[in-house]
C-alpha cells in the first residue's frame, strides 16, 4: 500500500514538474511577426538553431503580403502584444519610431559590440536608421531585398530568335542595358508564339491595393531622374516629384505598360509576376529579389532557363533600383524583451548570417556579401549585389501610408487607366504629398 | 387549476426573495428584460456613432495614438465636400447603385412573374435561381475574378464565341469602360434571386379572386398585369428596391475583390475610398466626417423613400 501511495505520488510530482517545466518554456516562447513568402520559411528553419542555443522556443505569425501592412500596422497602433519581434517594412520605420513602437536598439548594439558599419550601408539606412542619415536605430538589417529583373535565357539564347532580333534592333539579344533596350526586347516577345504558345513582353507592378504600382513606377522613374525632394530644402517637391524627366519616366512606364504586358495584367504585383513567369507567359519578369531563389529551382522555369539582371539604367546614364526588404525591430509592448533582444544578438552572428543566405534569405552583412566566394554561390548573387549598390527607397515619414496611398492612385489613375496625362499624375502627386506634409506640419 | 399552481409556488418562494419579486413593478420587470439588449446596442452601435461624429471634428489618426488631438470645427466636412475625388466615388457609387437596382428589379420581377405561372417544375427552378444569393460575397468574388480572366476565363470564351472577338481582348476587370459593368454583372447574378423572392412573395399575396373578376368583366391579360399584378405588387417591389440600394450603396467585398477599385478609380464606389482613407491613410477624423456624411445620405434617401413607400401602400 504505501509503495503504490509513493508511486502515485511521484507520478503526480513527475508530472506537476513536468508541467510546470513545459508551462516556463512556454511562458519564454517568442512570437516573431513576418509576411507569408518564402524567406519566413528559410527564417523559421534558421530559427531552430536559437532555441537548440537557447531553449527558447519560437512561434511565428506570417501574414500574406495583401494584408500584411494592415495586420501588424493595427497590431501595433493597438499596443498588441502578440509580437515580440517584428520584421517590419522600410517604410514603417517612421511612424514605428516616432510613435513608440519599436525598441531603440542603440544602447543594445553598443553592449554587444554589433555595428552597423558591419552591414551594408543602404539596408542601414534604409531598414534601420530614423531618422535617415542619423545614428538612430530601430532594428537591425535582417532581409535585403530590391527590385530586379528575371529573363528567360532560354528563349533569349534560340538562334532564330537572336538573328531576327539582330536585324530589326541592331544590337544582340541579351540582358538589356537600359530601359529603351528593354522595351524594345518587351516589343520584340510580344504576342509572340514559342513552343506553341502565345508569349508576352513583359510582367510589371500594376497592383492598385497595397505599394504595386508604386514600387514598379518609382523602380523606373528613379533612373529617369525623379527625386522625392530638393537635396538642398526637405520637402520641397516642385520641379522635382513632376521634373520633365520624372514625366518621361512615368511615361515610359505606361508605355512599356500599354505595349508589353499580358492582357489582363492591371492589378498585379509579386504573386502575380511569379504566376506570369512561372507559367511561360512572359519574357521578362519585374520583381524584389526574394523571388529568385524559388524561380531558380523551378522546374519548368529555373535552372539554365533563367538569368537575373539589374534594374537598367534611364537615358541620361542614371541607374538606380527600388529598395524592398525589413530590418527586424523588438517590439516595445512585448514583455519579453529580453529574449527578443537575445534573438536579435544572435541573428547579428556572423555564422547565423551565412547560414541565412544560404537557406534563401538575403543577409544584409558585409561579411557574407563582401565574401569573395558570394558571386558565384548562387546565379543571382551577383545580381543582387549589384542591385543593392543602387538602391532608393519611398518616402519612410511617419505618415507613408497617405503618401503612398496618394501616389498609387495618381500612377494607376495615368498607367492603367489612361486617365489624363503623366505630367497631370505628377503635378497631382505634388499637390498630395504637399497637403500631408501640411497636415504633419512639416511644411 | 393554473392560480392554485401559482399559489403553491408563491408559497414555497422564501419569504425575502417573495418580497423582492413582489416588489418590482410590470414595467420595471421589462426594463430588466429588456436592458441587456440596449446596454449592447449602446456599447456597439450608439456609442460607435457618437464617437464617431466627435473624431469627424477632430484631426485624430489612430495609428498615432501618442499625437495631440486638435478641434477641427467643420474642416474635415468642408474638405470632403469640396474633394473632387470625393464626388467622383459618389457618381461610380450613384452609377452602381442604378443600374443594379434598375437590372435586378427588372429580371427578379420577371422571374417571379414566371416562377408564378407554377409550370412544371418551377420549385426545381426556384431552387437552382437561389444560389448565388446563398454563396459568400468573397467567394462569388473570387470565382468571378477567374471567369473574367482574358487568358483562361470563362466568360471571356464565351463572350468571345458569340462574338468573335479574340477573349484576350475581352478585358472586362483592366477595361476602364468594362470595368464597371464586370461589378454590375456579378452583383446582379448574385442578388436578382433575393429581389425575385420579395417580388414573388407580392404576387402570391394578390387573392385570386380578383383575377377571377377580371376574367368575368373579359380584362386581357395585359389589362390584369398592369391593372391588378403591377400595382399589388409594387409595395414589395419599393422593398425590394429599399434594401437593395442601402446594401448597394455601402457595397464594398464585391468590389474589392473583383477590381480593388481599379482600374485607377474606375470601380472606386465611396466605401472603398472610405476604407482606404480609414485604414490605410489613416485619417481617422476625415473619414469619420466621410462616414457621417454617408450616413446622413443613406438615412435621409431611406425615410424619404419609406415615406413614399407608405404611400403606395395606403393607396
Amino acid at each position: 500500500m504505501k509503495s503504490s501511495l509513493k508511486m502515485a505520488l511521484g507520478m503526480a510530482s513527475a508530472m506537476v514538474a513536468s508541467t510546470a517545466v513545459s508551462n516556463a518554456a512556454h511562458a519564454e516562447d517568442l512570437t516573431l511577426c513576418w509576411a507569408a513568402w518564402d524567406p519566413a520559411n528559410a527564417l523559421v528553419e534558421l530559427s531552430k538553431d536559437f532555441t537548440k542555443e537557447t531553449g527558447i522556443g519560437m512561434k511565428f505569425e506570417f501574414v500574406p503580403w495583401t494584408n500584411y501592412a494592415d495586420r501588424f500596422l493595427n497590431e501595433l497602433n493597438s499596443h498588441g502584444k502578440l509580437c515580440d519581434l517584428i520584421i517590419g517594412d522600410s517604410q514603417w520605420i517612421g511612424g514605428a519610431a516616432e510613435n513608440g513602437h519599436y525598441v531603440k536598439l542603440n544602447d543594445f548594439f553598443d553592449k554587444e559590440k554589433i555595428s552597423m558599419d558591419d552591414f551594408v550601408p543602404a539596408t542601414v539606412v534604409g531598414y534601420s536608421e530614423w531618422p535617415k542619415n542619423t545614428p538612430n536605430y530601430w532594428a537591425l538589417p535582417a532581409m535585403g531585398d530590391v527590385v530586379g529583373w528575371t529573363y528567360r535565357k532560354d528563349w533569349f539564347s534560340k538562334p532564330e530568335l537572336q538573328k531576327e532580333f539582330k536585324e530589326k534592333y541592331g544590337w544582340d539579344l541579351g540582358p538589356p542595358k537600359t530601359f529603351d533596350q528593354l522595351k524594345q526586347i518587351a516589343e520584340f516577345f510580344q504576342k509572340r508564339q514559342i513552343d506553341g504558345k502565345t508569349v508576352y513582353g513583359a510582367s510589371i507592378y500594376t497592383e492598385r491595393g497595397s505599394e504595386g504600382i508604386t514600387m514598379g513606377a518609382m523602380d523606373v522613374l528613379y533612373s529617369y531622374g525623379f527625386q522625392y525632394e530638393n537635396p538642398k530644402k526637405p520637402y520641397e517637391m516642385q520641379g522635382f516629384v513632376n521634373s520633365d524627366k520624372s514625366v518621361k519616366g512615368l511615361e515610359f512606364y505606361k508605355a512599356l505598360y500599354d505595349c508589353c504586358t499580358p492582357p489582363g495584367a492591371s492589378n498585379s504585383y509579386m504573386g502575380e509576376g511569379v504566376d506570369a513567369f512561372k507559367s511561360g507567359q512572359v519574357a521578362m519578369h519585374m520583381n524584389f529579389a526574394f523571388t529568385w531563389p524559388g524561380l531558380q529551382k523551378d522546374e519548368n522555369v529555373g535552372g539554365d532557363k533563367i538569368g537575373y539582371f539589374v534594374n537598367p539604367k534611364g537615358p541620361d546614364g542614371d541607374q538606380f533600383a527600388q529598395l524592398g526588404g525589413q530590418g527586424i525591430s523588438v517590439v516595445s509592448y512585448s514583455d519579453k524583451q529580453e529574449s527578443a533582444l537575445k534573438y536579435i544578438k544572435w541573428f547579428a552572428n556572423k555564422d547565423v548570417q551565412a547560414k541565412w543566405w544560404a537557406l534563401g534569405g538575403y543577409s544584409c552583412l558585409n561579411a557574407v556579401v563582401n565574401d569573395p566566394k558570394f558571386p558565384s554561390s548562387q546565379p543571382y548573387a551577383q545580381a543582387f549585389l549589384d542591385s543593392m549598390a543602387i538602391v532608393k527607397d519611398f518616402w519612410a515619414e511617419p505618415s507613408y501610408a497617405p503618401l503612398l496611398q496618394a501616389s498609387q492612385k495618381r500612377f494607376h489613375d495615368y498607367v492603367v487607366a489612361g486617365q489624363g496625362s503623366a505630367k497631370d499624375a505628377l503635378d497631382g502627386l505634388v499637390k498630395d504629398w504637399t497637403q500631408v506634409f501640411q497636415d504633419d506640419g512639416k511644411m | 387549476m393554473l392560480n392554485r399552481t401559482a399559489e403553491n409556488v408563491a408559497r414555497a418562494t422564501p419569504e425575502p426573495l417573495a418580497r423582492k419579486v413582489r416588489g418590482i413593478s410590470d414595467k420595471g420587470l421589462a426594463w430588466l428584460f429588456i436592458s441587456p439588449t440596449i446596454l449592447l446596442l449602446l456599447a456597439i452601435n450608439i456609442f460607435p456613432l457618437f464617437w464617431a461624429i466627435y473624431l469627424s471634428f477632430t484631426n485624430y489618426r489612430a495609428n498615432r495614438p501618442n499625437e495631440v488631438v486638435k478641434n477641427l470645427g467643420f474642416a474635415n466636412y468642408q474638405r470632403i465636400l469640396g474633394d473632387q475625388d470625393i464626388w467622383i466615388a459618389m457618381q461610380t457609387t450613384a452609377h452602381f447603385v442604378f443600374w443594379t437596382i434598375l437590372l435586378q428589379t427588372l429580371i427578379g420581377f420577371t422571374l417571379a412573374w414566371l416562377i408564378d405561372r407554377k409550370f412544371r417544375g418551377h420549385a426545381f427552378w426556384t431552387t437552382l435561381i437561389l444560389v448565388p444569393m446563398m454563396l459568400s460575397p468573397a467567394v462569388v468574388g473570387n470565382f468571378w475574378r477567374f471567369l473574367y480572366e482574358p487568358q483562361i476565363g470563362l466568360f471571356s470564351y464565351v463572350i468571345s464565341f458569340v462574338s468573335g472577338i479574340p477573349p484576350t481582348s475581352i478585358q472586362m476587370l483592366s477595361n476602364v469602360s468594362l470595368a464597371p459593368w464586370s461589378i454590375i454583372i456579378v452583383d446582379t447574378w448574385m442578388w436578382t434571386p433575393y429581389v425575385m423572392l420579395i417580388c414573388l412573395a407580392g404576387l402570391r399575396s394578390i387573392p385570386e379572386y380578383i383575377y377571377e373578376a377580371a376574367e368575368v368583366d373579359r380584362a386581357s391579360n395585359w389589362r390584369q398585369f398592369w391593372s391588378i399584378t403591377l400595382p399589388m405588387a409594387l409595395p414589395f417591389i419599393m422593398l425590394a428596391v429599399l434594401f437593395r440600394g442601402i446594401e448597394n450603396f455601402k457595397m464594398f467585398d464585391m468590389v474589392n475583390l473583383l477590381t480593388g477599385g481599379g482600374p485607377g478609380s474606375t470601380t472606386e464606389v465611396a466605401s472603398i475610398t472610405l476604407k482606404r482613407q480609414a485604414f490605410e491613410s489613416w485619417r481617422t477624423g476625415y473619414s469619420s466626417a466621410f462616414a457621417i456624411i454617408l450616413f446622413v445620405a443613406v438615412f435621409g434617401l431611406a425615410n424619404i423613400y419609406v415615406k413614399a413607400l407608405n404611400k403606395v401602400k395606403q393607396r
